[in-house]
């Protein structure tokens, strides 16, 4: 312990009698006591993230309700996490192939974005869905009816895809 | 001393002890309030209106938690020393008074104070120090060196910050020529309040109040980072909620002694004048007195979440070699200046 105090300056008589710093210092917290808070009181105040934010894949719904989703099965290899599940089988629709099983385990998932890198229809993308509790396992598993999501309400994030890559 | 006196003397310390412990719960709501608002952060506001009963809500968790007694710790002084902090911290209030003006009870003059003992002060310095005794067993009987550690702190601290606060004191006590609490406020009427009189006095008797009732800056004993929790890291449960209580009751004693010493305790300056009665009169005593003592409150928990705490040595510096001597000094400029006039 040093028993000399040192200081990079040599302090002024006002300095050395410490009451009016303490006051100085007094008068800071007091203004910082009347300022507006930044809490955002969670619940109540949602925070809406910016497209660029990766929450929760999703898969894009077109507007007749078909998934764009063609099962080529690229996102379920690419996942570093092993979190998605694909069957495909054949249909109908222009596109001859769609899933038939269509999973992911949102405790595996982590959110890295490679699924929506990969695919090449764009039909699976990463929603500002950040709100991801469970108190069961099965809750966590994401059915096929669970991820189809709307295309319009992902026109943000598909709109910042475009621009940025 | 009849049945009637040890009713009137039961109700007032009933009322008081309530007035207190509603306070005290309150405190710890204001303190954390306060501290969030220093920080540019809300604090707790969901138990209740803005958050109001959140105290209860911690006191209720706390009672329900497992009370630990190390296996190698004393048990009987374990369980005693927070029952010390408390009693001390408590009966300390019934010196103090809080309004001037006597009301009619049972057919007798009921003054506005516990007991108007006529050492009063120093019946304040004695249970003040005595409040000591509660830390130091507690952080001896733990059988934790970082308890013991906060333990001897506050016997240390406590000895260096009393003289001080002693000789801050005399001051106050030369120029109202009385022990008596209720000559010291009635001495303070009008503008003639102690901390215009002696404004060093009142300097060094706050900064020894700060050191006495273990608040930041001079919260060594307790000292988070260095000593985990100091003298109340061994404590869980209730015990630990009493040691809890004891310091903000203190911190209340302290305001209050404080208010009553150099801010002129119930005084209204220029209340007399009015011709209000008796009841007004009363009633705007004591809402005078609890709004410095919450002023001064307001002081404490301000101070605590602005001014960083002390090193161990510089507090032992301030204590001896600088507040001593202006305490001291304090004195004899009293005692020329009242010779002079």
């Amino acid at each position: 312990m040093h028993t000399k105090e040192e200081h990079k300056y040599k302090l002024t008589f006002w300095e050395k009698i410490y009451i009016p710093e303490i006051l100085k210092g007094m008068r800071l917290t007091l203004e910082q006591m009347l300022k507006k808070k930044e809490t955002r009181e969670y619940p109540e105040e949602k925070w809406v993230p910016p497209p660029s934010y990766r929450g929760a894949p999703v898969l894009v719904q077109e507007e007749n309700g078909v998934e764009r989703c063609v099962a080529c099965g690229l996102c379920s290899r690419v996942c570093p996490a092993l979190a998605i599940e694909v069957q495909a089988s054949e249909t109908e629709d222009e596109k001859e192939r769609y899933p038939v099983l269509f999973e992911i385990n949102m405790l595996r998932c982590i959110f890295c974005g490679f699924c929506e890198e990969v695919c090449p229809e764009e039909a699976i993308v990463m929603s500002p869905t950040y709100e991801l509790a469970f108190t069961r396992y099965e809750d966590a598993i994401f059915d096929k009816e669970k991820l189809l999501t709307p295309v319009e309400e992902l026109r943000p994030r598909l709109e910042y895809l475009h621009a940025h890559r | 001393m009849d049945f009637t006196d040890i009713l009137i003397s039961l109700i007032k310390i009933v009322v008081m002890f309530g007035v207190v412990l509603l306070t005290v719960a309150e405190l710890v709501y204001t303190e954390r309030r306060i501290s969030a608002f220093i920080q540019n952060r809300l604090g707790p506001n969901r138990v209740g209106w803005k958050g109001l009963l959140q105290p209860y809500a911690d006191v209720l968790k706390l009672l329900l938690k497992e009370d630990i007694v190390p296996t190698a710790a004393n048990r009987f002084i374990h369980t005693l020393a927070p029952v010390i902090s408390i009693a001390v911290a408590f009966s300390t209030l019934a010196v103090v008074p809080i309004a001037g003006e006597t009301i009619r009870l049972f057919g007798r003059e009921v003054q506005m104070v516990i007991a108007d003992v006529n050492i009063g002060v120093l019946y304040i310095l004695a249970l003040t120090s005595m409040g000591v005794y509660g830390l130091t067993l507690s952080g001896w009987s733990s059988n934790n060196k970082y308890s013991l550690l906060g333990g001897l702190r506050s016997s240390a601290q406590m000895i260096s910050y009393e003289l001080a606060m002693g000789l801050s004191v005399i001051g106050v006590i030369m120029v109202t020529g009385s022990l008596r609490l209720t000559d010291v406020v009635a001495h303070q009427s009008g503008w003639m309040w102690n901390m215009i009189l002696q404004p060093v006095g009142f300097v060094t008797f706050v900064v020894a109040a700060f050191a006495e009732t273990n608040r930041a800056p001079f919260d060594l004993p307790e000292a988070e980072p260095e000593l985990v929790g100091g003298y109340h890291t061994e404590y869980s449960s209730f015990k630990f909620a009493l040691f809890f209580l004891a310091e903000y009751a203190n911190m209340i004693t302290a305001s209050a002694v404080i208010v009553t010493l150099y801010l002129g305790g119930w005084q209204v300056p220029y209340l007399e004048l009015l011709n209000l009665p008796v009841g007004v009169t009363i009633a705007l005593q004591i809402l005078a007195f609890m709004l410095k003592v919450a002023f001064m409150l307001f002081v404490f928990q301000w101070v605590r979440w602005s001014v960083p705490r002390f090193r161990y040595d510089q507090l032992m510096n301030l204590g001896w070699k600088v507040m001593l001597p202006i305490a001291l000094a304090n004195v004899i400029v009293t005692g020329i200046v009242m010779l002079l006039l």
